[in-house]
């Protein structure tokens, strides 16, 4: 595809958490909301749309990116993951990071949520034994407005040790 | 908060990319990880006709380290050359940089050569290629040129491309024996923009220079002797008589005294540890 025209839509191909999606975007088109819109994949949310947010990151090839900071387009061919790809596809069950989160009261008004899974989803899949820094500045790259960053950190090392297979303190 | 539109180019490889950007003349830009772009597409700062993505182009994926020099193509994402396994030795300022360089989650798509292209008087990546003394390889229909970095850096978000060219790579000489680096930052968040940030460059003689990025336009430069490096109060002046000629104004983010004050005590900082890390 290697000239798309402003004025018509493209067929974009991609995985969108274990399944292929196919959506129609203008070249202008954000993938946030071609997400959102076109797909119908909502939990990915949209905050600041200028990457400082982190609301809208999703994982683009295992690794989290900002959705609002990539166009529809340039996913041709890429496996994404949203937060709708966490809990169990079969029975719903949440995963152990959004258990921990639930557990921890680490989302208040949730909207920063989304993201922030995300970020954490890869950070535990590439190191297990990510310390407290480790997730903290991970998390720097996400804003949470009502400032519950206290049981997020909380929440984080609780589903960190439990992915490991560690302890269960809910 | 939403781009205009514009005809996208996904260029498979140069020969495309630079008859795009031929075509499309000063109305065509280049897109690649587009962490810095996008958001200028989003606030309406930037209107291109035509975006061509450059960020598939094998040729422009690769770091190459050949006659003492590091070569860092155009798709080459941050977080890519943060994972490259020679980093430390061979170019040990840019990766105690690295990480201060937005937060990971734009280091996984920005691109080196983007954040040069973009020209943020604030970002780190440009500051270091200055400090290196890096040259940044320009295409363009036919015609390559190398320009070094302290020509290239021509004011705020604005740099010696011409219309129809492109970033092609960046070249940064390899740490030599006996040389030591350093930088340090100050920024309201990790990972978000300087307010004021220094990299220090140390000789194996002892001569520094330092280089300060937030305050002026672009990236500047300190060249401190051997012997001016080494004497506190030699060197606390010229860091003085050099923090006054930046031109630091008031912002939002901080007082014009405020960032002075940081450049002389961010600039020891880093003159000292670059002068004491040497290797």
């Amino acid at each position: 595809m290697p000239r798309l025209s402003a004025t018509e839509t493209a067929r974009v191909q991609f995985r969108l958490n274990g399944r292929d999606t196919t959506a129609e975007a203008h070249p202008r088109m954000l993938l946030s909301d071609v997400l959102r819109h076109d797909v119908g994949a909502t939990g990915t949310h949209v905050g600041c749309e200028h990457g400082v947010c982190g609301a809208c990151t999703v994982l683009i090839d295992g690794v989290p990116a900002r959705a609002c900071l990539t166009l529809a387009v340039q996913a041709e061919g890429c496996d994404l993951r949203t937060v709708e790809g966490l809990a169990d596809a079969g029975d719903g069950a949440l995963s152990p990071l959004q258990a921990a989160f639930r557990e921890h009261f680490a989302l208040q008004c949730g909207f920063c949520t989304a993201g922030i899974l995300m970020s954490l989803d890869a950070l535990f899949a590439a190191d297990p034994d990510a310390d407290e820094a480790a997730i903290r500045d991970t998390l720097s790259g996400h804003l949470c407005r009502c400032t519950g960053y206290t049981p997020i950190v909380r929440a984080a090392l609780a589903a960190r040790d439990r992915i490991k297979g560690g302890t269960t303190d809910a | 908060m939403k781009p205009a539109s514009f005809d996208f180019v996904a260029a498979r490889d140069m020969a495309e990319a630079l008859a795009a950007l031929r075509e499309g003349g000063d109305a065509a830009r280049v897109i690649a990880g587009g962490q810095s772009l996008v958001p200028m597409l989003n606030m309406r700062l930037a209107t291109p006709a035509t975006l061509v993505d450059i960020s598939r182009i094998e040729e422009l994926r690769r770091i190459e380290s050949a006659n003492g020099a590091v070569t860092i193509g155009a798709a080459v994402r941050q977080a890519e050359l943060a994972a490259w396994p020679d980093l430390a030795v061979t170019l040990p300022l840019i990766h105690a940089a690295l990480p201060w360089v937005g937060h990971m989650q734009t280091r996984s798509r920005g691109t080196v050569c983007g954040s040069v292209a973009h020209a943020d008087p604030s970002a780190e990546l440009p500051l270091c290629l200055l400090v290196l003394g890096g040259t940044v390889i320009l295409r363009r229909h036919r015609r390559t040129r190398e320009v070094p970095a302290e020509e290239f850096f021509l004011g705020m978000m604005s740099t010696d491309v011409a219309p129809g060219e492109m970033i092609a790579a960046l070249s940064l000489p390899q740490a030599r024996p006996g040389e030591g680096h350093a930088f340090a930052e100050v920024a309201r968040r990790h990972g978000d923009f300087a307010i004021v940030s220094c990299a220090a460059k140390a000789g194996a003689d002892g001569a520094v220079t330092l280089g300060v990025g937030g305050v002026a336009d672009t990236p500047r430069l300190l060249e401190l002797a051997a012997d001016a490096a080494a004497d506190p109060a030699t060197r606390d002046d010229q860091l003085n008589e050099f923090a006054w000629s930046l031109g630091a104004r008031d912002d939002l983010h901080a007082t014009a005294r405020y960032r002075r004050e940081l450049v002389r005590r961010l600039g020891r900082k880093t003159i000292e540890e670059a002068l004491s890390c040497r290797a």
